[in-house]
């Protein structure tokens, strides 16, 4: 478990972040969003100990973080870089080797991780003589190459084709199922949805919400509700309780004062015909992340 | 820190349960109840690598690149066949000096063998010998002296100046006795003054360019921030420093061995006895020296983030490598500017070997100056470091000297 207690930064008299805490817990894949300028960047710098905090403190299951720690740390910044002029499997063994795995293994964790990256006959190419899309997979595979136990990435799916995106998905997913605390940041709000089972929202240097995805979605949620049914949908609006916003045929959505109501609504209709779909409307996370950031 | 296991990577194969049930993300999301399953899957300890073995593969990394770029090995072929090519020259040419010429008569031959200074031609009278004097095909002749005129038994003949050559071999000297011993001859300490600048000059620039141009790569292909998260600034520095130190001090060692090797092998023995120990000194002072230039180029460079801003950023090194070669050069017949030389970190290792073959410095002088470049590359190397760690991660405009250096 990854714990940003308290952390704050200024450069200058420009204050960055201010008394961010949040948690990323083992196993739960957490999505960090935030605008451009936010702060994503910085506190991940934070985490990986590239940047020093003026105050605050990263924990690992209770205990600061140390330097040797940090070997443990999946990384993927947000400014892309490899040698170019280094091909693409000696890069990531020497990688691995300098976060401390024997050349074996280092030689084994290449060769199996470019082969799921889908870079296997790429793997004696120059890093400058891959497609973009292709560069993009050998730095994840540069993040994931030493079997970390923590993964912290900086937009890990910008720039990558939507086979691509996949691809990544999957291999992340597998890391936090195998009890990884995963942080990634996204500007791709659909794939965080997907993805993640908690969510940071930042803005502005401090945290503005951060849960459980489906705790957020529901204390963002109105009681409004979709209904579809076969008949003309009219007779709603005459139900004490209820405020039908919206409808078209047998199709209406209306807001419930109480849950009952809303209840009430559907059996009403289930007795009238045939109801082909009763849905709570949710607010998608980009509806969220407006709310909370502005 | 209880007791970890790896997770189940990525590189753990695809018959994993776990991450089979995880291929329905791309039709949706995860389950939470997924995750609280896998939950107690603990985690590996990752054997760190020492600082030491940090460095190490850095710096290994750094040689290997190096010794896989064709012009890196081109240069320093061309740089080696100088060096051989000029001893050899140098060699040939020596050995070719003509001796003077002269014609001998008679008895006249034995004086006149007895110098070896002389090329020899035998005739029979004194007339054939003046003939050849006069035709030019000898410098003068020497013929067995008539009556008892002269202190020796012999008479030189030349056309019209006198011969001095041919009379200082000639002649019988007083016993010698210098009060101080002289320096070598000066067109000879230019020669080596030229050598130690070039060969110092050289090799300072070219792996301090590279290490410059190393580092800014490292930044400019934002590769800085990954390394900056696996190992430790002064790691990374120190790989680089001593990755570009050896591949410098190798490429020294290879020259003075070769040129060694060369004066030996065409019979400049002598020439090596008086060198041979300038080399040597030369050879220790600029494992050090290069060090501490190579933390002033490596903490240079960290300031700018485009390999156009390399040289610029850089120039203030360039120019404290080029004082000692142009300073050696034109002052090498100035003991004075010498000794100062050879106490300036920067230019001691041009200045202490060459006062070394000038036989002017005493035993302890070069043991002190080495002292005096140890510390200050200490302190560089510090500075260095603080600099380069300051740098790494500011990209765009050049970084100011006073922000770089805060701590």
């Amino acid at each position: 478990m990854l714990d940003i207690r308290g952390v704050s930064k200024s450069y200058g008299a420009r204050q960055v972040l201010s008394d961010v805490n949040f948690t990323v817990a083992d196993g739960r894949m957490t999505g960090f969003v935030g605008a451009n300028g936010a702060g994503k960047t910085t506190t991940m710098r934070i985490i990986l100990g590239v940047l020093t905090a003026d105050a605050g403190t990263v924990l690992i299951d209770g205990t600061p973080v140390t330097a040797s720690d940090r070997r443990r740390f999946g990384y993927m910044p947000e400014e892309r870089g490899l040698y170019p002029k280094m091909k693409v499997a000696e890069q990531l063994v020497y990688l691995a080797r300098l976060h401390g795995l024997s050349p074996a293994s280092a030689q084994r964790n290449t060769t199996d991780l470019l082969d799921q990256l889908g870079l296997g006959e790429r793997r004696n190419d120059l890093v400058e003589a891959l497609s973009l899309g292709n560069q993009q997979r050998a730095q994840i595979a540069a993040a994931l190459v030493h079997d970390p136990e923590f993964l912290v990435l900086d937009e890990p799916f910008s720039g990558l084709d939507p086979i691509a995106v996949e691809t990544v998905m999957t291999v992340l997913a597998g890391y936090a199922a195998g009890g990884a605390p995963v942080l990634f940041s996204s500007h791709q709000l659909d794939i965080v949805e997907r993805l993640c089972d908690d969510l940071v929202i930042i803005g502005d240097g401090s945290i503005r919400a951060a849960g459980s995805r489906e705790q957020l979605r529901e204390d963002h949620t109105s009681p409004r509700f979709e209904i579809q049914t076969l008949g003309d949908a009219g007779w709603m609006r005459d139900l004490p309780g209820i405020d039908v916003v919206d409808f078209d045929g047998g199709w209406a959505v209306f807001e419930a004062e109480t849950d009952a109501a809303s209840q009430h609504v559907l059996a009403q209709a289930v007795s009238r015909g045939p109801v082909t779909a009763f849905t709570r409307q949710r607010p998608s996370l980009a509806t969220i992340f407006k709310e909370v950031v502005q | 820190m209880t007791d970890r296991v790896t997770p189940p990577s990525p590189a753990a194969g695809n018959n994993d349960p776990e991450r089979t049930s995880t291929g329905s993300i791309s039709t949706g999301s995860i389950s939470t109840e997924l995750h609280a399953a896998a939950h107690h899957v603990g985690r590996r300890v990752h054997t760190a690598p020492t600082l030491g073995q940090s460095v190490w593969l850095v710096a290994s990394r750094e040689i290997i690149v190096r010794l896989r770029s064709k012009a890196f090995l081109i240069s320093t072929g061309i740089l080696l066949l100088i060096s051989v090519a000029s001893v050899v020259v140098g060699g040939i040419a020596g050995q070719n000096a003509t001796l003077p010429k002269v014609a001998v008569v008679g008895n006249a031959a034995m004086v006149v063998d007895q110098t070896q200074a002389f090329d020899t031609i035998a005739v029979d009278t004194q007339a054939a010998a003046e003939a050849l004097v006069r035709d030019g095909t000898v410098t003068a002749a020497v013929v067995p002296a008539e009556g008892d005129s002269s202190p020796l038994d012999v008479t030189v003949i030349a056309l019209d100046t006198p011969p001095t050559e041919v009379l200082t071999a000639l002649s019988v000297s007083p016993a010698l006795q210098l009060l101080e011993q002289g320096a070598p001859n000066g067109g000879l300490a230019y020669l080596v003054a030229i050598g130690f600048g070039l060969v110092f000059l050289m090799s300072a620039v070219t792996f301090g360019s590279t290490i410059a141009q190393s580092v800014v790569e490292e930044k400019q292909t934002r590769i800085v921030e990954i390394l900056m998260s696996t190992i430790s600034v002064r790691a990374l520095l120190a790989g680089k420093v001593l990755g570009n130190s050896i591949m410098a001090f190798g490429q020294i060692v290879a020259i003075g061995l070769l040129v060694s090797l060369g004066m030996a092998v065409t019979g400049q023995q002598a020439l090596l006895g008086d060198v041979g120990p300038a080399i040597i000194w030369f050879g220790v002072f600029f494992a050090f020296g290069f060090v501490l230039l190579a933390a002033l180029y490596a903490a240079t460079a960290s300031m700018v983030s485009r390999q156009e801003d390399v040289g610029s950023a850089t120039a203030p090194v360039m120019v404290l490598v080029m004082i000692p070669y142009f300073l050696v050069i034109f002052f090498n017949d100035n003991p004075a500017v010498l000794a100062v030389m050879s106490y300036i970190p920067f230019s001691a290792p041009v200045g202490m070997p060459m006062r070394i073959f000038l036989d002017s410095a005493l035993w302890w002088e070069p043991l002190v100056s080495l002292a005096i470049l140890l510390v200050s590359t200490g302190i560089v190397i510090v500075l260095g470091a603080r600099i380069y760690a300051n740098s790494l991660l500011r990209m765009g405009a050049r970084v100011p000297l006073r922000e770089a250096l805060k701590r």
